[in-house]
């Protein structure tokens, strides 16, 4: 077994790993090490063709490959290692990672700080334990992705996709352009689970029938995919025998929830959020282990890549401050509280002392979808302050620059709480 | 018509594989048969995987006589095979008002059958030993000899040997006929040719009755009789140290929450009569039942972490007991039918068994020089630790890949996999050799390298790379095909 020493090592080489990597280089950490367990870098991104990155960071519309070759190319510009088709195996809370692959064996890599940035994986038919048999031609819809975009074949002819979230909408676009017949889009609650632009470019302008209250009921087909039974549902989301209907289908797209991938994790002691199955951190997107760091989809689902590169900024540059001895706790710890009609807010508390910071971002989701909504800021039950947006769906997150000023002068401060609700006089 | 055999098995499911197994170290020319692209795929890969200690089968039938010997048997056999397999206990569990009566006829029962170490144990015992188990659970029936076990590498293994012993297996031979002359068998016909037998042995599962019916014998009646699981995700954070039964009901042993030897918990079965026999759907009310039955036990188990819900289907014999007999009007042909639970726990006792009925009937069985009594064992990244992973790619570099991320699977234990004695053809194949796809993305990440790997072994094109049956082909085009017969079409 190899051993080296490391001041950075992240994990994983998808957008956020690259954006963090880069930006602790920038901030002075030159001794590190991104590995990558796939052949590429660029995460989930390269099988992402179609086009929609960027807009909020670079100000313009990239497709995935595009927006991944330009963290690819900041990297590949410095002098940050990279390993490709190398699996971690391990992390411990003394922040050693053990990463294997052929050309080089096992190694033991001694880190004085580590970035989780390991992603998710799609949640399956078995997790959500859809009734029926388990023929070949029920996929999840980035698998059916990597396998028409990377791989250069096409699972079927006859599909439904279940679930609206981003994936799935995009995929049901994805096989139409393949001559696939997409006959439907089953979606459980009364609303997507996707970006609104996804509905409107991938379904409504493809006559792609979305069947809101509506979920696949029985999977048919012994060996391959015959059918599926949808039904809609009622207001508890339990099945109406009397609506069930069978649509003919060899393909089953699934996008029914992304899980951030924290096996490795937990192996280093990492405590995770039951609300985000990610883990819980601090400002500088630190876990409860000092020096452990985390971002992107493996801390929270994100909507947009865009928001994942402004967040591993976020935890390279407190890496870089970490690893450097820039780095102090305050003292106190402020909690961070999801409130009323708000499912998560990360960071999950407040808890480090920065002279240059203005403003600390919270990113958050609703719980459901509203219109007209006030977004409330409370400090210990005071009201901080407000602001209004035009709605609130719990498929895109709301970020909200907390100011530093407004903390400034609030002392022995606990908790900070955010509501998102509907506005008021509405 | 080839050559001509001593024996032709008709199924490679756990019965078929433990026969072969058996007769392989004598000087016989034996044909293993299934109809499917791998061994073990009906019943035998699809149950609790359990060795049961034999204290719930009626002493006066077969499955009581065969349970217990099979389980002490089983004890040497996965050493010698090196099959997965954990002696961890069993509880048969009473909570208030159960009648607890069950538990000393379970006791008196088992003793019958000479299951050794059976005793009852309090609620003190529980709350110790079981710390998750109900708080209503008041007394339980301890059976220390009972274990788990992998069923289809146990399958796998004893079919690997048998062709380590010069046995033959080929899959993908779908039994059309049995081919009598004289009122004896002279062999098979099926999709694939005829194939010449002195002997037949039916260890065809639910289809037993079919095929005993091509031979004229009409003594086997199956009922297939369906049972529904959860899996969970080996990580889920939850103590369950034994296998758990509630009190069983006159036709089954209830629902059971057990780990299986890899530390995923299974809770299941069901039990409800089949539409029919290739019936293996899953359903809301069947899987509700089962949640709600592990819960009678473990109130805490939640349904976070369940990876994947399955069914499988009991072969239950109209006898609700083993039919292991000659035909008495066909000469040379054997059922081994009705193999229900405790089926894979007997299976080498039924192994014996079928050999003394085929030398009682005539078929000489002298054993050869030079028998290979064990399997190597396969390697298992996933049990590993660091450094024996570590050793490994430094021997291997194939090993320093790994395709399943869940799992642990390296790119060489597949490799090895599809070019095994008895090799993997499928995805499911790979799956139950080498557990690439059986963890929490459910082979969404590692699915797309394992149909590469497959093709590129097989000699096949990715499009041709199947599920597990024949037309469970997981890609039916490559890319602009479909489109490209669209257009034509409409052009």
């Amino acid at each position: 077994m190899h051993k080296l020493n490391k001041e950075l090592v992240v994990i994983g080489g998808g957008p956020a790993g690259l954006a963090a990597a880069k930006e602790a280089y920038e901030k002075g950490i030159k001794d590190v090490m991104v590995i990558e367990r796939d052949m590429e870098l660029g995460g989930i991104l390269p099988q992402c063709i179609h086009n929609g990155f960027g807009v909020h960071h670079f100000k313009e519309e990239l497709t995935g490959p595009e927006y991944a070759q330009r963290f690819i190319d900041d990297v590949a510009e410095r002098d940050i290692e990279v390993k490709l088709n190398t699996m971690v195996l391990d992390v411990t809370k003394d922040k050693k990672v053990y990463a294997v692959n052929k050309e080089e064996g096992f190694s033991e890599i001694q880190a004085e700080a580590v970035i989780l940035a390991m992603g998710c994986r799609e949640r399956t038919a078995g997790a959500i334990g859809i009734p029926g048999t388990r023929p070949a031609g029920v996929i999840t819809a980035g698998t059916a992705q990597r396998y028409t975009n990377i791989e250069g074949y096409v699972p079927g002819d006859e599909v439904v996709v279940l679930g609206s979230g981003d994936i799935g909408l995009i995929m049901a676009r994805r096989m139409r352009l393949e001559g696939a017949d997409v006959k439907a889009v089953c979606e459980l609650l009364p609303y997507t689970g996707g970006l609104t632009r996804n509905v409107v470019q991938c379904l409504e302008d493809y006559d792609i029938p979305l069947m809101l209250n509506h979920t696949v009921t029985e999977i048919i087909g012994n060996g391959k995919l015959e059918a599926v039974e949808i039904s809609e549902v009622d207001e508890n989301l339990n099945p109406i025998p009397e609506t069930a209907k069978i649509i003919k289908a060899d393909t089953l797209l699934l996008s029914v929830g992304l899980i951030p991938e924290n096996e490795l994790s937990k192996k280093a002691d990492v405590v995770l959020d039951d609300r985000t199955s990610g883990p819980i951190v601090n400002e500088g997107r630190e876990t409860n282990i000092e020096g452990i760091f985390a971002c992107g989809n493996v801390l929270h689902v994100h909507d947009l890549v865009d928001w994942v590169t402004q967040e591993s900024e976020i935890a390279g540059d407190w890496a870089a401050k970490y690893i450097k001895g820039d780095y102090k706790r305050s003292g106190g710890e402020v909690e961070v509280k999801a409130g009323e009609n708000v499912s998560y807010v990360i960071p999950q508390k407040i808890e480090l002392e920065s002279e240059d910071r203005n403003r600390i971002p919270l990113y958050m989701r609703v719980s459901t979808p509203l219109t007209a909504v006030d977004v409330n800021l409370y400090a210990d039950g005071e009201k901080l302050y407000s602001f209004s947006e035009p709605f609130a769906k719990p498929g895109e997150m709301i970020s909200v620059p907390l100011a530093q000023k407004t903390l400034d002068g609030l002392d022995d401060l606990k908790e900070i709480r955010v509501d998102i609700i509907e506005k008021e006089g509405n | 018509m080839s050559k001509k055999y001593d024996v032709i098995i008709i199924g490679a499911g756990i019965s078929g594989c433990a026969v072969a197994w058996r007769i392989a170290r004598y000087d016989l020319d034996i044909l293993l048969l299934d109809k499917e692209a791998d061994i073990a795929t009906g019943t035998t890969k699809a149950n609790t995987g359990i060795i049961h200690a034999g204290y719930n089968a009626d002493p006066k039938k077969l499955k009581g006589r065969l349970n217990n010997k099979g389980n002490i048997q089983i004890k040497e056999i996965v050493k010698d095979l090196n099959i997965p397999f954990e002696e961890i206990g069993s509880l048969v569990v009473g909570v208030e008002g159960d009648d607890l009566s069950v538990l000393d006829d379970l006791l008196e029962k088992g003793r019958e059958n000479g299951v050794e170490g059976l005793e009852i144990v309090d609620k003190e015992w529980l709350r110790e030993n079981e710390p998750n188990i109900a708080e209503n659970a008041v007394a339980a029936l301890w059976a220390p000899t009972a274990g788990v076990i992998t069923p289809w590498e146990f399958a796998l293994a004893m079919a690997e040997n048998a062709v380590e012993n010069g046995a033959e297996v080929q899959l993908e031979t779908k039994v059309e006929d049995i081919l009598i002359e004289d009122d004896k068998v002279v062999g098979v016909k099926t999709n694939q040719g005829e194939y010449k037998a002195d002997y037949v042995v039916n260890a065809a599962g639910v289809y037993a009755d079919e095929i005993s019916k091509m031979a004229g014998v009409e003594k086997v009646d199956i009922t297939p009789r369906k049972g529904e699981y959860y899996i969970y995700d080996h990580a889920k954070d939850f103590e369950l140290n034994h296998v758990v039964f509630p009190i069983p009901t006159p036709v089954s042993k209830g629902i059971v929450v057990a780990p299986t030897v890899e530390h995923n918990i299974l809770i299941g079965p069901t039990s409800e009569t089949a539409d029919s026999k290739e019936d293996l759907s899953t359903s809301s009310e069947g899987l509700e039942e089962v949640y709600t039955g592990a819960k009678k036990l473990f109130p805490e188990l939640d349904l976070r972490d369940t990876i994947r819900v399955f069914s499988g289907l009991r072969a239950a014999d109209k006898t609700e007991d083993f039919v292991i007999e000659a035909a008495k009007n066909v000469k040379g042909f054997v059922n081994v039918a009705g193999i229900q639970s405790p089926g894979l726990s007997s299976a080498p006792a039924i192994a014996d068994l079928t050999a003394e009925i085929l030398e009682e009937e005539g078929l000489k069985l002298s054993e050869k020089d030079n028998i290979i009594e064990k399997r190597e064992e396969p390697v298992r990244f996933y049990e590993m630790s660091n450094e024996e992973r570590a050793e490994y790619v430094d021997q291997d570099k194939d090993y320093g890949q790994i395709i399943c991320r869940c799992e642990t699977v390296s790119y060489k234990e597949i490799v090895d996999a599809i070019n095994g004695p008895v090799g993997a053809r499928t995805v499911n194949a790979v799956k139950r050799r080498t557990r690439a796809g059986a963890g929490r993305c459910q082979g969404g990440f590692c699915g797309p390298k394992v149909v590469e790997i497959l093709a590129d072994e097989l000699g096949l094109d990715p499009t041709e790379i199947k599920q597990e049956e024949n037309n469970s082909k997981i890609l039916d085009y490559k890319i602009k095909e479909l489109l490209e017969s669209k257009v034509s079409v409409n052009a």
